[in-house]
């Protein structure tokens, strides 16, 4: 088997804030014991899913080496995150891009679009012209069927949200990157724009064999983009595998309170009806043994509140970490990426 | 139509600018019956928002209502003095906010929250009748009365858009006028906000408008759906008529780049961008991205004209389509 491109094996992120006076310091366990695999052979397209709090953009940017981990390793084609120095890690900057939610944000109002566009050129391919500068920029505005006189030569307020946000995909995949880690890349956006920038993303995936890391709390949009999947809960992976199947026949409980939350945008089909009244999982978790959806759980167990349950290999392409599947073997961490390699 | 609670003609909203009039909203007209629940839908900017604003006279500076009516059970909103006005506020029509979370004061307990829209409108209740009164409101939508005793940063979002809810209802409206109510709410908190706010509309019998850009949420929720695009009403009709049929260009392509967990179909978003509404181009403000555009869509807007039975469109497409 190939090396992975990149790999997070049992990744734990904490962050602790110190208490003040009168005041103990907090825990919070954004990501625990996370494991994920991305390929670049055939280029993995994988969502990562869950309620806001579940960890995914924490998990994103440690995949990313923005944060390093508080235990376990992130590996980039099998070196270690920690072990990247100089040119290696200008390899790895240029190799991994990132799409960040808001497209507001992440441009200097000062300067005009290009800017944003030549600036990585320049600072990784030093020796190219600046004719041939153009030429790149402007076959990556084509991928994402922007029009380069309606594009280049303006500030980012006279761009609308959803051409500024295909600008940073046009950005990120400028430099052939190996893969796009897209944070919440559309929920700023209209929904008449969404459809384009995903449109766009995957045509990165298709066109130029580029992986993609999907990070969203829509399914609706996981499923139609992805062909795997990842539902966090409380920082942990409840459930891993092919989309369709996570879907359609979601198996952890808070898959199913999830997908059956969804607002389906047709009126024939609305909620059912009696939903669980069930709180807000952001901020409740904490160090403390057991499934952290076991307050909500309706199908909870005694065991669930003593032991953190581990992913249950169900079937071929799908485990889940939920005690209601004990019977099915356990998947080690290093095994758990086999599950969506082949989907 | 006499059994309209709400009838709404011909309202139009200018923001004025230096460079002329912003026209957030143009000819803008309804009815909402009793105890109907209408969505309005749009992306940001077509004037959505500036829409409800002025049903409640709430448009500031720069912006302006220039002309319309906005009559609730036979009154005209925009004949009464702004006292009246002001009585009028949350107990004919009342507003729950986006944003729940910077709308409620972060120095004040919840209680006090209640106490003062309470006492802005009547002034006979005393302490303890007040107190009732609040508990028997955040019980209603769901909370723990030892709420009323806590600061807005003691609670989730769900729980203070809950409040919000709650001091929407507290003078038995009979509008509810809910602007996105849970843009910034997870899915399954969202479900829990929406159907505490149905099941409270039904209870009070209140004619409900949920404004926001979720087609999900509005084919869950909604009896009649309007679409508005550029400031413009193009579309009303009942909800699962307007997803089955849809007959405005812009709500036909709208539905279709809505992802559906049904069939994974290729991605089409809605090519161009919309029009400025500052110097809008003569014509339908869609045509410029309008795949049925002719004749004399360049040249004149389109009134919104009932073309079905329910069923409004300002579109030249489906005119003769009635006949």
């Amino acid at each position: 088997m190939t090396t992975p491109l990149l790999e997070a094996r049992n990744v734990t992120k904490i962050f602790s804030s110190r208490g003040s006076i009168g005041k103990k310091g907090s825990v919070t366990v954004a990501v625990n014991q996370a494991s994920l695999t991305i390929h670049a052979d055939p280029p993995s397209i994988v969502a990562i899913a869950g309620e806001s709090g579940s960890g995914k953009t924490t998990l994103s940017r440690l995949l990313l080496g923005l944060v390093s981990p508080t235990s376990g390793d992130v590996f980039y084609r099998g070196r270690p995150m920690t072990a990247l120095k100089g040119d290696e890690r200008m390899a790895f900057r240029r190799d991994v891009q990132a799409i960040f939610q808001d497209p507001f944000e992440v441009y200097n109002p000062f300067y005009r679009v290009d800017h944003a566009l030549e600036m990585p050129i320049k600072r990784f391919e030093p020796t190219k012209s600046a004719d041939e500068r153009r030429a790149m920029i402007e076959k990556a505005l084509g991928v994402v069927g922007l029009r380069v006189d309606e594009t280049l030569g303006r500030y980012p307020h006279q761009l609308s949200g959803g051409q500024r946000q295909r600008v940073m995909v046009a950005r990120a995949l400028m430099l052939n990157p190996s893969i796009i880690v897209a944070d919440e890349p559309v929920s700023m956006v209209d929904a008449s724009l969404r459809a384009t920038i995903l449109e766009s993303l995957l045509n990165a995936h298709d066109q130029l064999a580029i992986a993609i890391i999907y990070i969203t709390h829509d399914l609706t949009t996981a499923y139609q983009v992805c062909t795997s999947i990842l539902m966090m809960y409380s920082g942990a992976m409840v459930e891993v595998g092919n989309v369709d199947r996570v879907i359609k026949d979601p198996l952890h409980p808070y898959t199913q309170l999830l997908v059956g939350s969804i607002p389906l945008p047709d009126p024939t089909k609305r909620w059912a009806a009696n939903v669980r009244s069930a709180t807000s999982a952001s901020g409740q978790h904490s160090t403390s043994q057991g499934c952290s959806f076991a307050p909500r759980c309706p199908h909870v167990m005694d065991i669930c509140r003593e032991v953190t349950p581990p992913l249950f290999r169900v079937n071929a392409d799908r485990a889940v970490a939920c005690y209601l599947y004990r019977d099915a073997p356990v998947v080690s961490p290093e095994d758990v990426s086999a599950l969506y390699i082949g989907a | 139509m006499s059994a309209a609670v709400l009838q709404v003609r011909n309202l139009c909203v200018h923001y004025d600018t230096d460079a002329g009039p912003i026209k957030a909203a143009e000819n803008v007209t309804f009815d909402l019956a009793k105890g109907e629940r209408l969505g309005l839908v749009g992306e940001s900017g077509s004037g959505k928002s500036t829409t409800v604003l002025a049903l409640l006279r709430m448009v500031t500076s720069p912006g302006r209502i220039r002309s319309g009516q906005v009559v609730v059970d036979g009154t005209d909103l925009m004949q009464l003095s702004p006292e009246q006005m002001r009585r009028m506020r949350g107990s004919a029509v009342s507003l729950i906010p986006q944003a729940a979370m910077n709308s409620l004061n972060p120095v004040m307990r919840i209680r006090d929250h209640f106490y003062d829209t309470i006492r802005a409108h009547d002034r006979s209740m005393d302490r303890r009748q007040l107190a009732e009164h609040s508990a028997q409101l955040v019980e209603s939508v769901g909370l723990r009365p030892n709420v009323l005793g806590m600061y807005p940063h003691e609670l989730s979002g769900g729980m203070k858009q809950r409040v919000c809810i709650a001091m929407g209802i507290c003078l038995q409206p009979k509008v509810i006028i809910a602007d996105e109510p849970t843009s910034a709410l997870d899915v399954v908190v969202q479900r829990q906000v929406m159907e505490t706010l149905g099941r409270i509309q039904r209870e009070l019998d209140a004619a409900i408008i949920l404004v926001g850009h979720d087609m999900g949420l509005m084919a869950q929720f909604v009896d009649k759906l309007g679409i508005m695009y550029a400031g413009r009403l193009v579309e009303v009709g009942p909800v699962a008529d307007v997803f089955r049929e849809p007959l405005h260009p812009y709500t036909r392509l709208l539905i279709n780049t809505l992802p559906s967990l049904d069939v994974k179909a290729v991605f089409k978003g809605i090519p161009g961008t919309t029009p400025s509404l500052l110097n809008a181009p003569p014509g339908c403000a869609f045509h410029q991205r309008c795949p049925d555009a002719s004749g004399s869509c360049y040249e004149s807007d389109h009134v919104l004209t009932e073309v079905l039975p329910g069923r409004w469109v300002a579109c030249p497409c489906y005119a003769g389509a009635a006949a």
